[in-house]
């Protein structure tokens, strides 16, 4: 008889992944806490200019280049034209973050495209589209958005547009990574082997596991192409007047520290507030996705 | 009992891993044992069982967040309390170790000169020259063909059994009185393996160089150890010479790996015997004998106190924790 | 090794080449050529400028005008500054740019990689989380933000006795020190933060290895660990780090120059953009993408240099 026996241990209640993942997300103090600032300044953006007695274009004469104050909801001070910053800063946020967002989906879907084309397909068609990318990471993208931007003009779409061409090579490469490795793991061969067809193993099986990466790559995108427009309105060659945004601002503000540094600090703060927020909330997924001990 | 001092005298040891979230993980719970001038000891046990952060504890190789208690007395000094200073004068010079895989051991972006000489500039205080010819010799001592020449190469040019051979030289430059290997054979080739533990047994016959070897394979064990310590969950279970353990083992789970030891004389329909369950996790809290779960023997005792590790009854130099009494345990080999 | 070398240069060729033809084409085929808008010019000179530049040909002969021209070096001459040649006028402004990013990078990897590998070696103390914001300011704080900041703190808030910044706010003067502290300074520090946070995460992984492990066993003091053993395998990521910050210091260098108004070839960018200086532009597509090019190529030499394992 063998001198061992088994005893059998009760086992863990199974979850979904992503309520985990969701879980997991939740207990991230810091993240959360950047995922409520986010929210907080994107409701500040979009609704906030709506409860403000003041608006972005008009001058009162009677405020010019106050200091933020409480009076008449100058929170953020006025200009020399008397505008009331918060307002302005607000609105800027708006256009700011409608590029940053409308650039990311323009440019994650190219970038999922392309690199789940070519991580699929495979051989000669991947070696071409990755070549392709590899040559476009050579290129100086700011010279060329700066001569876009001179040539074609500066309409809101052109913008994103403009953006947006250099900015999804990073989510195909990633992309492409990801199909590459799933293609081939053992699951995938399993479930063929039960017989699940094409279409089903696409759709049940690469593509939630492509959405992880996917979204932790948006979330990295984003900051990059909010801080790529600012320094084209830095330059003075992002959107037109009379829309603004915190590039905008930002360069105004630059020009007139020594009398009204407030100009520049007001939107700086929100600029940085918001990157900040962004890349806590992308630190935050990726560790909720795809936990690794620190 | 021996009457000469042992080389290697440990006490007690414990180790204690402190987590960041949940209760600190006891990987090794008072393990005792010692070392004699010349002999080897075998460490055996499953993953989990904590028979490397026992050596690694006293080389002080430990992670930051581990915690060390207990005694390891060589030359009269505690290894376990002294400062890195200390340890460095000993470390590499009079305890020597090799690891797992030896791969990853060493480092792939300097030659193998540099990784042997650099131990004798700094114990043997030679120069490089000195110190690139006794690097040659060893490596000839450990059957490295064309020594001279390859001393000059990077460790991914060399085959995996080689890798280990060079790291055991490397080892062995100071003359060590002390040579633990963790694991030497795990990453190798069966072949490659039997290489190695030979050459092991060289060197322990050669030059008296004491070996503590730790495995889970206890077929090595039987071809190279005098005695053999056998852990369970952090715990020693079972201490004895290894002549004595294999003719004659005393503690279920002892009993349990040597069954599952396939045989050349076992039947083809038979299934091969493995020990049901699974060890626990380290840091899982057991009362009573931690092998109670899986263990036949196992009475109401057994599972709300911890047995001690005493001395075998019948045996000399032998140690068991068990309840059960040597004759209740059916010898089923 | 040398045939891959030969390999990645080779693609250099399309590469730019594509740029290139891409560029002329963008340029050429836009409406508002650079002598649209400005003057009046008479048609006598509009005939000689015609004649000068090739504008009455076939655009492809002008296109195959300008590749040859290109592989004698000779960039052309600028539309706007119609005395200069584009080629003098990237001289001129190049020393700027070196003279401030070019400096600031070599100080930035000493000091990023210094601090990034104080940082892993001494977990949790000052320096570490010193390390940890810093990289943190340098992900939220671009230098467009930056930079202003310390004009406002160095050239207004703080003043000499009369009455002046204490650092100038902008400007390049003959290229004396103190206009270039500044600029310096800034390019400094959104670099050391990228540098040293990548440098003391790659030292923690390297340090964490088993090789590492062997080397501690081996008896060897901690400063001989982390200089032989451990630095040249956590340096390999911030090699290629290097590669993309060289690339990226075009745009570092446009915003610069903007904030701290340097006539340097960002600012050249700028304006010949706005001219629609075809040749201006041009000629710096052309120069940038194969420094691109070659930063990239160097990267990969000292990449295949550093690790043994990448050889012959």
């Amino acid at each position: 008889m063998p001198p061992v026996s088994l005893t059998v241990v009760d086992a863990p209640p199974s979850r979904s992944p992503l309520a985990t993942a969701a879980r997991r997300f939740v207990r991230n103090r810091a993240a959360f806490v950047a995922l409520l600032l986010l929210v907080v300044i994107m409701l500040a953006c979009f609704v906030g200019p709506l409860l403000s007695s003041n608006n972005a274009i008009d001058s009162d004469w009677s405020a010019i280049s106050l200091a933020p104050t409480f009076d008449n909801m100058h929170w953020f001070g006025t200009d020399e034209l008397g505008r009331d910053l918060l307002v302005r800063t607000l609105v800027g946020g708006r256009v700011s973050l409608e590029v940053g967002l409308l650039g990311t989906l323009v440019s994650g879907l190219i970038g999922v495209a392309w690199g789940a084309t070519a991580g699929y397909l495979g051989g000669r068609v991947d070696a071409v589209m990755m070549r392709i990318v590899d040559m476009m990471y050579a290129i100086p993208y700011m010279l060329i958005a700066i001569l876009m931007m001179t040539l074609f003009g500066r309409a809101f779409y052109l913008v994103v547009l403009t953006i947006s061409a250099f900015s999804w090579l990073d989510m195909a490469r990633v992309v492409r990574g990801q199909t590459l490795s799933l293609r081939s793991r053992e699951f995938i061969d399993a479930a063929k082997a039960i017989g699940v067809d094409s279409r089903s193993i696409i759709t049940r099986h690469i593509v939630p596991n492509l959405i992880g990466v996917v979204v932790v790559y948006a979330t990295v995108t984003v900051p990059g192409i909010v801080l790529t427009e600012s320094v084209l309105s830095f330059l003075g060659l992002g959107v037109q007047e009379p829309m603004t945004s915190w590039g905008v601002l930002i360069q105004d503000g630059a020009q007139k520290l020594e009398s009204t540094p407030w100009l520049l600090l007001c939107p700086a703060l929100m600029l940085c507030a918001t990157l900040y927020a962004v890349s806590f909330v992308g630190d935050g997924l990726r560790d909720a996705l795809d936990p690794k001990d620190r | 009992m021996a009457q000469n001092k042992a080389l290697l005298e440990v006490k007690d040891l414990s180790v204690r891993f402190a987590r960041r979230d949940g209760a600190p993980v006891d990987a090794v719970q008072r393990v005792s044992f010692s070392l004699d001038k010349g002999k080897t000891l075998g460490i055996v046990g499953e993953s989990g069982s904590g028979k490397s952060q026992t050596v690694m504890a006293l080389l002080g190789l430990l992670a930051k967040n581990g915690k060390v208690s207990g005694e390891a007395l060589y030359n009269d000094t505690n290894l376990l309390t002294m400062n890195d200073a200390a340890l460095n004068r000993i470390r590499g010079d009079r305890i020597g170790m090799i690891f797992q895989d030896p791969m990853t051991s060493l480092n792939p972006f300097l030659t193998i000169e540099r990784q042997m000489t650099e131990t004798l500039q700094l114990h043997r205080k030679l120069s490089r020259r000195e110190a690139k010819q006794r690097a040659i010799e060893t490596l000839e001592r450990v059957r490295i063909p064309d020594a001279a020449r390859r001393i000059g190469m990077y460790p991914h040019e060399f085959s995996g059994g080689m890798r280990q051979r060079v790291m055991i030289a490397m080892a062995l430059l100071s003359e060590p009185e002390i040579l633990i290997a963790d694991e030497p054979t795990t990453a190798l080739d069966v072949t490659v393996q039997a290489q190695i533990i030979e050459l092991l047994r060289e060197l322990n016959r050669e030059r008296g160089t004491a070996i503590i070897l730790i495995t889970h394979d206890m077929g090595v064990v039987a071809g190279l150890c005098d005695d053999v310590m056998v852990m369970y969950a952090g715990q020693t279970v079972e201490q004895a010479p290894a002549q004595q353990l294999f003719a004659a083992p005393t503690h279920p789970y002892t009993i349990g790996l040597l069954n599952a030891l396939p045989r050349l004389t076992d039947d083809d329909d038979q299934p091969l015997q493995t020990i049901p369950g699974n060890p626990p996790l380290p840091g899982m809290a057991t009362q009573g004998c931690a092998f109670a779960p899986r263990c036949t023997y196992a009475e109401e005792r057994c599972r709300t106190t911890r047995p001690a590790l005493e001395p075998t009854e019948g045996e000399a130099h032998a140690l068991r924790a068990c309840h059960r009494p040597v004759q209740a345990i059916a010898e089923v080999l | 090794m040398l045939a891959y070398t030969l390999r990645r240069t080779l693609w250099a060729i399309p590469t730019i080449l594509a740029v290139i033809t891409a560029c002329y084409l963008l340029l050429h085929l836009t409406p508002g050529g650079p002598f649209d808008t400005e003057k009046h010019l008479s048609d006598a000179t509009l005939a000689n400028l015609n004649a000068r530049y090739h504008l009455d040909e076939p655009l492809w002969k002008q296109y195959l005008h300008y590749l040859w021209a290109l592989l004698h070096g000779d960039l052309g001459l600028s539309f706007r500054y119609t005395d200069w040649s584009v080629t003098d006028l990237v001289l001129k402004a190049l020393p700027v740019s070196l003279g401030v990013g070019g400096v600031s990078v070599p100080i930035a990897v000493v000091i990023g990689v210094t601090l990034g590998t104080i940082a892993a070696v001494r977990r949790d103390s000052v320096i570490d989380h010193a390390v940890m914001v810093l990289g943190n300011i340098g992900n939220v704080v671009p230098p467009f933000v930056l930079g202003p900041l310390l004009v406002w703190v160095f050239a207004i808030l703080l003043k000499t006795a009369d009455g002046h910044g204490w650092l100038p706010a902008g400007g390049w003067g003959e290229g004396e020190w103190r206009y270039r502290v500044l600029p310096i300074a800034l390019l400094t520090i959104i670099n050391v933060a990228l540098i040293a946070r990548v440098m003391r995460g790659s030292m923690i992984e390297v340090l964490s290895g088993n090789f590492i492990r062997t080397a501690r066993a081996k008896g060897l003091p901690a400063r001989t660990i982390v200089l032989r053993h451990a630095m040249k395998p956590a340096l390999m990521p911030v090699v290629s780090l290097l590669g993309s910050v060289c690339i990226s210091s075009i745009t570092a260098a446009v915003v610069t120059e903007s904030v701290f108004a340097l006539p340097g070839i960002g600012q050249l960018v700028v304006n010949g953009a706005i001219n629609r200086d075809y040749t201006l532009v041009l000629g710096l597509v052309v120069l940038t993408t194969a420094v691109a090019v070659l930063f990239n190529l160097l990267v990969d030499l000292a990449y295949a240099w550093l690790d043994p394992r990448i050889r012959y």
